[in-house]
């Protein structure tokens, strides 16, 4: 073979030379759409610590798309042999071991429901029940901010996909990204990608699509009530309401049970004061760890071939109709409960039940004291906002158990 | 969007329905769960004041004993001077304010610390004797 020949088998070889044939384009484009998400979380920040790994996971992935999945990171053959009904490795996760690279190895964590349960041990040991326990109303607000999922999933519906898809696509309503990895990967596996940068996507411009919704709902003299203060939560209270949340709601639906109990388990970490070192691991190093697992692996699903369709444009626009009608749902009963309680409620809390914690209860927070300055809202809107992440776990479970 | 496995409208609104409804009475329901925990706690929390306030009047004095059970703040005490440069948090006893503020100046230096990251509470001179 002379040098000649030898260049051109490595130019054949090359991505570059795959890109410009048969569906390489597709790879180019998902390229381009990793760079954007890089910046977006680089640069704007936008939920950077897992837009960064969703965004270097779905460069790699089609990088290595366009070589030929050789020595790759990621396989997508393997994961398709893995979903096949029948096929001779359906389920093996035996063989994505034998045959897989790291970002495979690290996809049986999400495949297997295990990094968004772990996130919510994080998740758990991070939050401060106690204006939850001290105004229990709160969980109404949370409830009723779960409006979008249900919302989003009759559209999605309307639109032909199946009650599966339409539930994966309903929870991004939620606000709550591990919920709905949790539920896409139960439900609808091959809708992962885009579900998961809609979420989180969404998640981050809640600063954009709340407070535009919260002025057209509610009046100037509604924004500016402002609310009593919140009695002090004794520490029994503290340590009791993880354990009763456990019982009553794992037992009302179980399939809450993975979501709820790693939420709660995180909170009594927190609250007992005797796991202090467990509940420190709990909050930094276990959540640093996954988030970086989960971020690269999902976004590895966003191969060309699977992300580009017009699916994933229908799962924008859903996601985005989830959002909104998650925050009308939540700012209606808002304002029913400032009727009710003769005005002493700011229904701007009620937008703060989208989960999203802490960022719908700082929005909350801070188009209160656009209209009052001397307005803080703050830690009223944290108890809508801790109840929306039971509340949109509640909501998973139901979608699971009906759909799963 | 397979067309296996769609589901009919009807379903899927009464699905949003029901799903909806479930969310809103689970949380409800957890809501008067707490309620009445809150409750619970609150009674057996003033229940405990009380027994602490009922001890408190065989030792106390009646003003002493009415604060303790109507929980209001005791009357402030007469001022001690403030020791220059601690944010008006430290209390100095019996110690010129020079000596005061030599001392947590000595502190932070052997601490290692700027004298803004420390808290002093109070200074006392101690006499032997």
């Amino acid at each position: 073979m002379n040098i000649l020949e030898s260049l051109g088998k490595l130019v054949q070889e090359s991505g570059f030379a795959a890109m410009m044939s048969g569906d390489g384009w597709k790879n180019l484009v998902m390229i381009i759409i990793a760079c954007v998400l890089l910046y977006l979380g680089i640069k704007k920040q936008y939920e950077p610590l897992l837009m960064v790994g969703i965004a270097m996971g779905c460069l790699l992935a089609n990088v290595s798309a366009l070589g030929g999945f050789g020595n790759a990171l990621y396989h997508q053959d393997l994961w398709d042999e893995f979903l096949k009904e029948g096929g001779p490795h359906a389920h093996s996760y035996g063989y994505i071991m034998a045959n897989g690279g790291l970002i495979d190895i690290l996809y049986m964590g999400v495949k297997a429901g295990v990094y968004p349960c772990l996130i919510f041990i994080g998740i758990g040991a991070m939050t401060d029940f106690g204006p939850l326990i001290s105004n229990p109303k709160s969980l109404l607000l949370g409830a009723a901010a779960q409006f979008g999922v249900f919302f989003a999933f009759f559209g999605a519906t309307l639109l032909g996909f199946t009650g599966n898809e339409a539930a994966s696509i309903g929870i991004i309503g939620g606000a709550d990204g591990p919920t709905a990895i949790l539920t896409t990967t139960k439900l609808a596996p091959h809708l992962l990608g885009p579900i998961a940068v809609a979420a989180y996507s969404y998640m981050a411009l809640i600063p954009m699509i709340q407070p535009p919704l919260m002025k057209m709902l509610t009046t100037k003299q509604e924004r500016q009530v402002k609310m009593e203060q919140l009695r002090t939560v004794s520490k029994t209270e503290k340590i009791l309401f993880p354990i009763i949340v456990t019982i009553f709601v794992v037992l009302l639906l179980p399939s809450t049970a993975p979501l709820i109990g790693c939420l709660m388990f995180g909170n009594l970490l927190k609250e007992t004061g005797v796991t202090e070192r467990l509940s420190d691991v709990a909050q930094n190093a276990l959540m640093n760890i996954v988030t970086l697992f989960l971020g690269i692996s999902v976004g590895a699903t966003m191969v060309g071939s699977n992300f580009l369709s017009i699916q994933t444009i229908y799962i924008v626009i859903l996601g985005l109709i989830a959002f909104s009608f998650s925050t009308i749902g939540g700012l209606l009963v808002g304002k029913l409960m400032y009727k009710l309680s003769g005005g002493k409620i700011n229904p701007l809390i009620g937008s703060a039940g989208v989960s999203a914690v802490p960022m719908a209860a700082r929005v909350s927070q801070k188009v209160g004291q656009q209209e009052n300055p001397s307005n803080f809202l703050l830690m009223h809107a944290m108890g809508p906002n801790v109840a929306g992440v039971i509340g949109s776990a509640i909501a998973a479970g139901f979608l699971m158990s009906v759909f799963g | 969007m397979e067309n296996a496995g769609k589901l009919p409208l009807g379903t899927a609104l009464v699905d949003s329905v029901l799903g909806y409804a479930v969310v809103f009475i689970g949380l409800a329901l957890l809501m008067l769960v707490i309620i009445l925990v809150g409750k619970i706690m609150v009674a057996q929390a003033r229940k405990t004041a009380e027994k602490a306030a009922g001890k408190l009047s065989n030792t106390r004095s009646p003003e002493e004993y009415e604060r303790a059970v109507s929980g209001k703040p005791e009357p402030e005490k007469p001022a001690v001077p403030l020791a220059p440069g601690s944010a008006g948090e430290v209390r100095i006893y019996d110690t010129d304010p020079r000596d005061a503020a030599m001392i947590m100046a000595i502190v932070a230096d052997k601490l290692q610390k700027p004298l803004n990251e420390l808290r002093f509470v109070s200074i006392k001179e101690v006499k032997e004797g």
